[in-house]
């Protein structure tokens, strides 16, 4: 091509290069110099990687919101060890490479002394390694069970939301006494879906049951009815859980093709977090069950450790937002990042913790604890924390679709979740 | 389930998605056809059609019927607009270089995606069907909705060939296509005219995204998709052939409903992604274009 | 015989102000910097094709999964030293390219893009498809006994940030000298022809398909040693790598550098991701801005900022 695009500007060599090098120098300015860093002792600095943009920015912004309530509720206590608790918020875009670089970013730079937050297990499964090389302690909000499995280090932990193969493991009994013996697995084709696959599959043989077909669909899928006919005529239970955007299309095509026939129908909750349940589309799914970490609806025994939990982060009783009852929260997933904070409260306290120097001993606190009980600062319930495998496990619920809304139906024991060890973390080195 | 009612289901649903496709693919096609343009961005007009029905149906009070046929005008208007836009400050000016429209186009797909985050924010938004029937088989219940978005496709796409075919704006445009020199010579303003294709263009995707919302839901990424399948489309169906590109369209959208009947839906993706790539390197004129000379 | 050897000088230059970084920048900069040398190598790879033989393709993500998996999966399921695993992953990847080229290479232009898009497609469905082995969008993390290596008797710690920069650097560093000498030579002479004038070429008596298959091996092998050096370094493999955005990376890091400019590629990395490493703290709409720098660069520096300023005053700096 030719001169016609900078036509006689008058670009000269000079002007060209002076432009560069203060374009460098403008981008390596903002206390990017060797030395100038943050005053260490002066407050508590935690680094939020948050979906903020991508695939899970509906998970990211309700994961935002909370995190700010709960650390309002903490500075108005007086911070941790005295110290003020400040929280830097960076977008990972739901991406691998960048959640590694944010994570970069909150060790080299910001020097925080704990990062907390991340959800989507992809993104977890690349940031977790870094964070062990940076020695960053990092607390997962996922659900993913990478971690208590072994797969990664001393520095990772998951002190509150609790994992696949422990929530499946105690649903499956409930399932097969309650709804019936014979499954149909419908899950999305990557390995969140193989976690319940494989453990509800397990499970539901040990019960006597059966899985009579298991449906693998597509992440990029956006219509699901010609998947439909795979479901065989003698099933009792169908079991979902698709995530995803598409999952609502998801819902209502089985609705529409099983009619009112139906067999009964258990879901994850994961498949219509953030969506309204009481719109049209969603009608046929009256009378069917999902599984929740926490009940989005308020219920009739609701705690006041719940009622309080809602107000700080400003939703309201049907789990949307207090400014928009459109606007409706992840609210079977979002109380881990609360949880998750004052966990690591009670680990800094418990460690006297001042500054960076005293990470190992905050992570040796933190494997020192047993449990969390309920409470403002565990609104979910209470919890055993499993020193060796960095995992919590807690209450879950049961929920049927009433009249549009989630009432709880059956909450299970904490024994109900546990499942021998896999993995004995605090046998590595930090 | 028996076989035969459930590959009647495969070929109902085969034909739902290939009429959507065909809506797409024909925008996708009249742009390369004409400009010469690889539109990379157009599965984000088709997302903003989607996005811009579901806002029409959430503000405008009323049945859902309302917000529906307003979304049917308001979507295409807006977005093509929108489309013309784009054309004049982009493409333009860049004087239509492939490869440069090209990055240019993805340039738009970043900031339309973006965008959409930002107005319409990340929550995937459901949208109510202007009607709810389900038909009910013996076997299987289905949406009537669904043939209805067939049956306005079919109407829309006999629209498009009456507007190419019959009018003069369609004559403009197939002059240009034909021969853009010649053209400039006859006094036939080429600006305005590709800037109007560009437009219709987006605007075919934007209907489509209007028709399908109530299947599925709007939500800023769901342009993607649609993109990788119209490509599919008008490659095969030969690039800027308008009976290619609806054949095609019919073809892949049947063929993808029984594929994935039989073989695992991924790899049914993975083959026919493989088979375009192959049908461009061996047979670059596409499968249903007569041999000589390319439109 | 060193041909241009004013780029060269500035070549050797570069490295050694590379170099130098290390004990001026800040801890974070160290760490940012390696991550660009190696995404630099594969905008390098990329630049090959794009700049130097004036193909434009937009699926070069295949060629840094490529990479990316074979290192990965071999050092994740054979338990192969890191130094092996890098080579298996550098193998595979030229084989990859080759068979690949074979056939993109039939087209051209607008289609050339077209199939390498679906090529790259294809590949990205089929790590999902197999995730039993690759571990899908999940991907794997390699396990911490993959983090090391030793190296004529000096242990490599993969987790040590000095280690991560100057291996990046070392790299870097073959690929760019590599680079120089394949560009800056008769081979490189022969590229530009074809870019510039391909009938000509082939009445001159050049295969043209030969010449344009050893650029995009070449350019695919490169992409593919950057993608198992970031699996490596990274200990991470996962499909999102294998995806359209990561085409658009290379393509938008090159473009923004200069195509067709030996630093360009190392430029537009540093610019890009320092620009959005920025701006992701004050906006979420990264993204957008970078749609708007692809146009603006599209619209009035189509030959990047290298390539500008060779146009405007230093010819030799190609």
């Amino acid at each position: 091509m030719s001169k016609e695009f900078f036509g006689g500007r008058g670009v000269t060599r000079r002007r060209l290069l002076q432009g560069i090098t203060s374009g460098g120098a403008v981008l390596a300015a903002p206390g990017l110099i060797r030395g100038a860093q943050a005053q260490a002792g002066d407050a508590i600095r935690l680094g939020a990687p948050f979906h903020r943009t991508g695939i899970g920015a509906s998970y990211g912004r309700w994961y935002e919101r909370t995190a700010m309530a709960a650390l309002k509720v903490i500075n108005d206590q007086g911070g941790i060890n005295g110290l003020p608790v400040e929280i830097i918020v960076e977008d990972d875009g739901t991406d691998p490479k960048r959640g590694v670089e944010v994570m970069e970013k909150f060790a080299a730079e910001y020097k925080v002394d704990a990062v907390f937050g991340h959800l989507f297990s992809h993104v977890v499964a690349a940031t977790a390694p870094r964070a062990g090389e940076l020695k960053m302690p990092y607390f997962l909000c996922s659900e993913a069970h990478t971690l208590a499995s072994g797969a990664f280090n001393r520095y990772c932990f998951q002190p509150s939301i609790t994992d696949v193969k422990s929530q499946v493991s105690s649903m499956a009994p409930w399932i097969a006494s309650n709804l019936g013996k014979k499954v149909t697995l419908i899950y999305p084709d990557f390995n969140f879906g193989y976690d319940h696959r494989d453990n509800m599959t397990a499970a539901i043989q040990a019960q006597g049951g059966q899985v009579v077909a298991d449906i693998a669909i597509p992440p990029t899928e956006t219509s699901f009815t010609r998947y439909m006919p795979r479901i065989p005529f003698n099933t009792d239970v169908i079991y979902h859980v698709m995530v995803g955007p598409a999952v609502l299309t998801f819902v209502k095509e089985l609705g529409e093709h099983l009619g009112s026939k139906r067999p009964e129908i258990f879901g994850f909750i994961d498949s219509l977090e953030a969506v309204d349940m009481d719109i049209p589309q969603l009608e046929f799914l009256e009378g069917t069950y999902f599984w929740e970490a926490m009940p989005r609806y308020a219920q009739a025994d609701q705690s006041a450790a719940d009622r309080d939990f809602r107000a700080a982060v400003g939703v309201d009783g049907n789990g949307a937002s207090l400014s928009d009852p459109k606007d409706v929260a992840t609210y079977a997933h979002m109380f881990s990042v609360w949880e998750t904070l004052f966990a690591i409260k009670q680990a800094m306290e418990m460690a006297d913790y001042r500054g960076p120097g005293q990470k190992i001993a905050m992570m040796e606190a933190m494997e020192s604890i047993a449990g969390f009980r309920e409470g403002t600062e565990f609104p979910q319930g209470d919890k055993l924390f499993n020193g060796k495998t960095h995992q919590a496990f807690g209450h879950q619920n049961i929920s049927q679709v009433t009249d549009g809304r989630l009432e709880v139906v059956h909450r299970t024991s904490i024994e109900d979740t546990l499942y021998p060890d896999e993995c004995d973390y605090t046998q590595m080195s930090f | 389930m028996d076989l035969a009612p459930y590959l009647l289901l495969a070929g109902l649903e085969g034909l739902v998605q290939a009429s959507v496709l065909m809506l797409t693919a024909l925008g996708l096609s009249l742009v390369f056809g004409v400009m010469r343009v690889v539109n990379v961005a157009h599965g984000e007009f088709y997302m903003l059609g989607a996005l811009i029905a579901w806002a029409c149906g959430a503000y405008i009070p009323g049945p859902p019927v309302l917000g529906f046929v307003a979304g049917l005008l308001v979507a295409p208007l807006a977005v093509g607009a929108l489309a013309w836009a784009a054309d004049r400050a982009v493409l333009q000016k860049i004087g239509y270089n492939p490869e440069g429209t090209i990055v240019s186009t993805i340039g738009m797909l970043y900031i339309l995606q973006q965008g959409a985050l930002l107005t319409f924010g990340p929550d995937a938004r459901a949208v109510d069907a202007p009607f709810y029937y389900t038909i009910r088989t013996p076997w299987f219940g289905y949406s009537s909705y669904k043939l209805f978005t067939v049956a306005v496709a079919i109407l829309l796409v006999a629209g498009l060939w009456l507007l190419m075919r019959k009018s003069k704006v369609g004559l403009l445009m197939r002059a240009t296509q034909f021969d853009r020199e010649t053209a400039l010579n006859f006094g036939i303003p080429v600006g305005k005219v590709y800037s109007a294709v560009f437009a219709i263009g987006a605007m075919m995707a934007a209907v489509a995204g209007v028709l399908v919302v109530p299947n599925q839901q709007a939500h800023y990424l769901m342009g993607t998709d649609p993109l990788l399948l119209s490509f599919v489309v008008v490659i095969v169906g030969g690039l800027g052939s308008i009976p290619g590109t609806i054949a095609a369209a019919v073809l892949i959208g049947l063929s993808d409903g029984l594929l994935s009947v039989f073989f695992s839906p991924t790899l049914a993706k993975i083959v026919s992604t493989l088979l375009v790539a192959l049908v461009l390197i061996f047979r670059p004129e596409g499968l249903f274009t007569v041999k000589g000379r390319r439109a | 015989m060193i041909h241009n050897g004013r780029l060269f000088a500035l070549i050797l230059a570069t490295i050694a102000v590379l170099f130098a970084l290390q004990f001026a920048l800040s801890d974070y900069l160290v760490l940012a910097a390696t991550r660009i040398l190696i995404m630099a190598v594969f905008a390098m790879g990329y630049n090959m094709l794009m700049g130097y033989a004036g193909l434009l393709s937009l699926g070069h993500a295949m060629f840094f999964g490529a990479g990316l998996y074979a290192a990965g999966l071999s050092s994740y399921y054979w338990g192969s030293s890191l130094p092996v695993s890098f080579l298996i992953g550098i193998l595979a990847s030229a084989a990859f390219s080759f068979v690949i080229g074979l056939l993109a290479l039939r087209t051209t232009g607008v289609s050339f893009m077209i199939v390498t898009l679906m090529f790259a497609q294809a590949a990205y469905l089929a790590t999902l498809y197999f995730s039993r082995i690759t571990g899908g969008d999940q991907g794997l993390t390699l396990p911490t006994d993959a983090r090391s290596f030793s190296l004529l008797g000096h242990q490599m710690d993969m987790t040590s940030d000095p280690v991560r920069f100057n291996l990046a650097l070392a790299i870097f560093a073959l690929v760019l000298v590599f680079m120089f000498f394949v560009t800056q030579g008769p081979l490189g002479r022969l590229f530009a022809a074809v870019r510039e004038n391909e009938p000509r070429t082939r009445m001159l008596g050049f295969d043209t398909y030969r010449v344009r298959l050893a650029a995009f091996t070449i350019s695919g092998t490169v992409s593919g040693l950057a993608g198992a050096l970031y699996g490596l370094v990274f200990g991470y493999i996962g499909s999102a790598f294998a995806g359209f955005h990561y085409s658009i990376e290379a393509l938008l890091f090159t473009l923004v550098g200069g195509p067709g400019t030996l630093l360009g590629p190392l430029l537009g990395t540093t610019v890009m991701t320092m620009l959005i490493d920025r701006l992701s703290g004050l906006t979420t709409a990264y993204l957008m801005i970078v749609g708007v720098i692809l146009i603006l660069v599209n619209r009035w520096f189509p030959k990047g900022i290298l390539g500008t300023i060779r146009e405007r005053a230093l010819p030799w700096l190609k």
